[in-house]
């Protein structure tokens, strides 16, 4: 028993629990300083969200605690039991949850409030790490694709339906761990191309862009003709791109709710709204563009600290941090989110287990999903899309889901000698 | 297989890394190359807010206000704030329509969505204090006190002027000015500029997304406190003016008035005049155009621009040249020879007093004729261009023909014509006495603002000298106030007092000697000396007269022009100056019956009058 205690505390992956701690640090920071006000200066106080925010960390470090001293065959076995838990909490949530933002996805206990979608991405690694991991799992067996996309679309479809867009498309990001488990190469190229068809097709008037299309198909097969490309493979693919324009142009025009268009008219500059989408988006901006190279200092923003920018300490925090520590804080904090996901890469790929390894890719996917939608988003390169930014802003249940699907995590890595 | 799959982690780790290296370029430009981002990141957070300084006061000889300053309130609006507004509730309380308020909002974005505008500008105190209570209900506006100059006495009109909203020019040529700031326009407003404007403030504060005050910019480090502006302490007598006003209210004309001994204004009437109230606030504009199409010509300051020809009261000025040239004697006699140019019926004049006293035109004619045609000590040959040239200069000492440089903006020089000025003239230089020998009389080429002929009577009446004429005494803080250096000099005409007494004479016989042209310009126990005038016009002659009282130590100069007044310069001139004469030095009117006569009194043809009061708590 003591010999293992030791051997946990040997095998836990410092530099990953330094960086995270890092990270959650200059959250609470950043959340300070964006609802500091020269007459609540108490850190302590808990009417104010930093004071909040401190419950929350403290939390989400007893959660961690915990979770480090449980045995970690406990989530492997008991993976499909917790996916089938928030399942049933997403659609609760569904029925009687409490709405903000226009996204149904809230429990809400007095001040508090749980969000399942938050965990329900922890669950649905736990499931996808489980499913891939079972004996005669191949992902060249249609079987297996079915199963994982399955696995991946029960909750994203669920969030959907609560409004909650941003993350559902979080869940796409799982295409990366299924690629790393034998998903074909072209799979992953067919997504991007897909991804920047779907960006293309909102830009170019759609029979501009078809035309286009036709263009490079004639010269794709003509440069081809040696190796013998079929050019009923070549018309194929370009009535099948033409199909998913002339479908994105209907569904955007029919399905998206107006306030999802705007956000990406907005963005693509085909439509000026200087007090809606285009206001938050240039707020944001203004905000981290006047930090300069070493930004304004500690408590010194002020367009974060006067609410020029919105959700400055949520959505947009990564604004605080730009305006106050400037480039260098930015890169700063973008190099601990890089340096962590490769951090991760790394460890997945040392685990014995496949189950602690699909896992890992897992954890690392989320996060890179999140830290690209949500920084994405503050310097105006995405359309703004509300999602959370991992460990840094302020909400317990964002807090409490990362913390506990990093730490499962950083548990079975630690255990990687173990078993199996 | 499974070491292919496994390198597949470099592809995932290459992607990720991609995006890291995207964001830290875009950020590379949004924050160290592009400084745009922190111009608007203060236009967001900092507001500068003008501290007004309060204009300087003016006061008349004896302390009385004449302008004073009131507290108004600039409702501003940025747009880009704007939240939630009750669109009828603010409408109600400024007192405007749904139409002009989307105007308005239409204008304030136009100009600029972030910087403040004015919405609704110079709010009473009372009007606002409504407005004030709820105006924390409209994000994205407030207000911005400013002071609006009042007249007490609505008096005194060209001499104030008025203070207006600088324009483009004016912000491009002293960018002292913002949109937005008041100017002095006209008067002594415009004159007095510098001293009465005082220096601007500004105080930047912190506000945040709602407007709402955030404290001091960085500890008040970059505000700075507005300076009040200085008084002015004119030399113009409030009861003087009134009277002089009251004078002329019926009629087109001016009136000044110089203390001779400090050439200090003591009264400046331009009639028609107006309620200087009505270039105030907002009514200015209206009232500004109704003034500007009047055909009276309200607006037109005819004591400093208006050029007559100055008809007899000229002979004094070159009786006095003369004498000074050694071209006559002070008994020098010329008979009232009818031939050469028109005369009344009188004795002929058989020396310079009675010349004087009975405007002789003949009898001036001659002395014309012995300035001009004098010998040239280089060349001993008679030429008129000697002649004129060195009476030009002699003009010039008394004070014709130049700015005199009075203390008021655009005034004219008036015109004593020059030998250059003929040889345009008369092209080749084909001129000579006989050609411009009107001068003489005060007609042809000469013309004179009412200014110079006042200065000028302040110069016969100080037998010789004058000080430039000005309005202000002094300037600066009640307790510290400055003398007004830059009229103390006193300018000779270095013509000897023995022949200025003549002149003095001369027009002490012209109110009270029989024969003399101004009889009604006498008053009892005051000796008055005066010349009357004819300017003579395409309509109708214009009345002059000039005088100066007492005889011996002189208290008060004026010039009199009243306009297409028929009856020459003894009917309405002379006694409208004898009634200011008689009020300036007695304190008081005796000669009741003749004040409401020429009170009354309206003989201005020609033109309609249409007389300009505002207000009538003043009065
Ligand atoms: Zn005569």
């Amino acid at each position: 028993m003591e010999r293992r205690e030791r051997g946990l505390l040997e095998n836990i992956d410092w530099t990953t629990i330094l960086t995270y701690l890092a990270l959650v640090f200059i959250g609470w920071i950043s959340i300070y300083s964006a609802v500091y006000d020269e007459a609540h200066k108490s850190i302590l106080d808990l009417d104010a969200r930093y004071g909040k925010q401190l419950i929350w960390i403290g939390v989400s470090l007893l959660i961690a605690l915990f979770i480090l001293v449980i045995d970690p065959k406990f989530f492997s076995q008991t993976s499909y039991l917790w996916y089938g838990i928030f399942i049933v909490m997403l659609l609760a949530v569904l029925a009687v949850g409490s709405e903000t933002k226009g996204a149904k996805s809230w429990f809400g206990v007095g001040d508090f409030g749980i969000q399942p979608s938050e965990f329900a991405k922890a669950t649905t690694a736990l499931a996808l790490a489980k499913i891939l991991s079972g004996i005669d799992v191949d992902m060249k067996n249609l079987r297996t694709k079915f199963a994982a996309i399955t696995i991946v679309a029960i909750p994203m479809l669920l969030v959907l339906l609560q409004n909650d867009t941003g993350s559902a498309l979080v869940f796409f990001v799982f295409v990366l761990v299924l690629f790393r488990e034998g998903l074909s190469l072209s799979v992953l190229i067919f997504g991007a191309a897909m991804a920047i068809l779907f960006v293309l097709s909102l830009v170019i008037n759609p029979y501009v862009l078809i035309g286009i299309l036709f263009v490079i198909t004639i010269i794709i097969w003509r440069l081809n003709r040696k190796r013998k490309l079929s050019i009923w493979l070549c018309l194929g693919l370009f009535v099948f791109a033409a199909g998913v324009v002339l479908s994105v142009e209907y569904v955007y025009d029919n399905a998206l709710e107006s306030h999802q268009k705007d956000r990406i008219e907005v963005l693509l500059g085909q439509k000026s709204d200087p007090k809606g989408v285009e206001y938050n988006v240039n707020q944001s901006k203004i905000a981290i563009g006047s930090g300069g190279f070493f930004g304004k200092g500690f408590l010194k923003g002020t367009q974060t600290k006067y609410n020029f920018v919105p959700e400055q300490d949520t959505d947009f925090i990564f604004c605080t941090i730009g305006e106050e520590w400037g480039f260098v804080g930015s890169v700063f904090v973008i190099g601990l989110y890089l340096y962590l996901m490769v951090r991760l890469i790394k460890m997945a790929e040392r685990q014995r287990s496949k189950f602690s390894r699909v896992y890992g890719y897992c954890v690392t996917s989320i996060l890179f999903a999140h830290f690209t939608i949500n920084i994405g988003m503050t310097i105006g390169l995405l359309p703004v899309i509300g999602i959370p930014l991992p460990f840094i802003s302020y909400g317990g249940s964002s807090l409490m889901a990362f913390t506990l699907l990093l730490f499962i995590f950083v548990r079975q890595d630690a255990s990687r000698m173990d078993l199996v | 297989m499974k070491n292919t799959l496994s390198s597949r982690r470099f592809i995932i780790m290459g992607i990720i890394i991609t995006v890291g290296i995207i964001y830290i370029i875009r950020l590379l430009f949004l924050q160290v190359f592009d400084d745009s981002y922190a111009q608007l990141a203060n236009r967001n957070a900092l507001r500068f807010v003008t501290q007004y300084p309060a204009r300087g006061l003016i006061y008349d000889r004896k302390g009385e206000l004449l302008v004073y300053n009131e507290l108004v309130y600039d409702l501003m609006v940025i747009p880009r704030q704007v939240k939630n507004l009750d669109t009828a509730l603010l409408c109600e309380l400024v007192g405007i329509d749904k139409e002009q308020f989307l105007t308005r909002m239409k204008k304030a974005v136009t100009y600029s969505s972030y910087a403040p505008s004015s919405f609704e500008k110079q709010i009473s105190k009372e009007d606002f204090g409504p407005i004030q209570e709820k105006l924390y209900m409209f994000p994205g506006f407030y207000a911005q006190s400013r002071t609006l100059r009042y007249y007490p006495h609505a008096v005194a009109s060209h001499v104030l002027g008025y203070v207006g909203e600088v324009n483009e020019n004016m912000i491009k040529k002293n960018p002292y000015y913002k949109k937005g700031d008041y100017i002095g326009m006209s008067g002594m407003e415009k004159y007095y500029e510098e001293i009465l404007r005082g220096t601007k403030g500004s105080k930047i504060t912190l506000v945040d997304v709602h407007n709402r005050e955030k404290g001091s910019f960085q500890n008040g480090k970059y505000d700075t406190a507005s300076i009040a502006g200085s008084n002015l302490y004119s030399s113009i007598d409030l009861q003087l003016q009134l009277y002089a006003e009251k004078l002329m209210a019926n009629k087109r004309g001016s009136i000044v008035a110089i203390e001779p001994s400090t050439g200090e204004i003591l009264c400046f009437v331009s009639a028609p005049f107006y309620d200087p109230n009505m270039l105030v606030g907002r009514v200015r504009g209206n009232n500004y155009m109704k003034l500007l199409h009047d055909i009276s010509k309200p607006l037109f300051n005819r004591a400093l621009m208006a050029e007559y020809p100055p008809g007899s009261i000229f002979k004094v000025a070159q009786a006095m040249i003369a004498l000074d040239m050694g071209v006559i004697y002070p008994d020098t006699g010329f008979p009232c020879d009818k031939s050469l140019v028109g005369c009344h019926n009188h004795p002929s004049a058989s020396n310079v007093r009675d010349a004087i006293k009975m405007s002789c035109n003949p009898y001036f004619y001659r002395v014309y004729q012995k300035i001009i045609q004098q010998k040239d000590p280089t060349t001993q040959k008679v030429e008129s261009k000697y002649g004129l040239s060195i009476w030009d200069e002699a003009m010039y000492k008394l004070g014709f023909g130049k700015r005199l440089g009075i203390d008021l903006p655009d005034s004219k020089s008036g015109f004593i014509p020059d030998t250059s000025f003929y040889n345009r003239y008369y092209k080749g230089g084909g001129w000579n006495f006989f050609t411009i020998y009107s001068n003489s009389i005060g007609q042809g080429e000469v013309g004179v603002i009412p200014l110079q002929m006042a200065n000028f009577a302040a110069i016969v009446a100080n037998r010789g000298w004058y000080i430039t004429p000005h309005l202000v005494r002094y300037y600066g803080d009640e307790n510290l106030k400055k003398r007004n250096t830059q009229y103390v000099k006193k300018n000779f005409s270095m013509i000897p007092q023995s022949y200025w007494n003549l002149a003095v004479e001369g027009m002490w016989g012209v109110v009270h000697e029989g024969g003399g042209t101004a009889r009604r310009a006498m008053i009892e126990d005051i000796a008055v000396c005066g010349k009357t005038g004819t300017a003579q016009n395409v309509g109708a002659d214009h009345s002059v007269f000039i005088c100066f009282a007492p005889k011996d130590n002189p208290k008060i100069a004026i010039s009199v022009y009243v306009e297409n007044a028929a009856g020459g310069g003894g009917t309405w001139a002379a006694p409208i100056a004898s009634l200011l004469v008689e009020k300036y030095i007695r304190g008081e009117v005796l000669r009741k019956e003749m004040e409401e006569t020429y009170i009354n009194a309206a003989p201005c043809q020609s033109l309609p009058l249409r007389r300009y009061v505002q207000k009538s708590e003043s009065d």
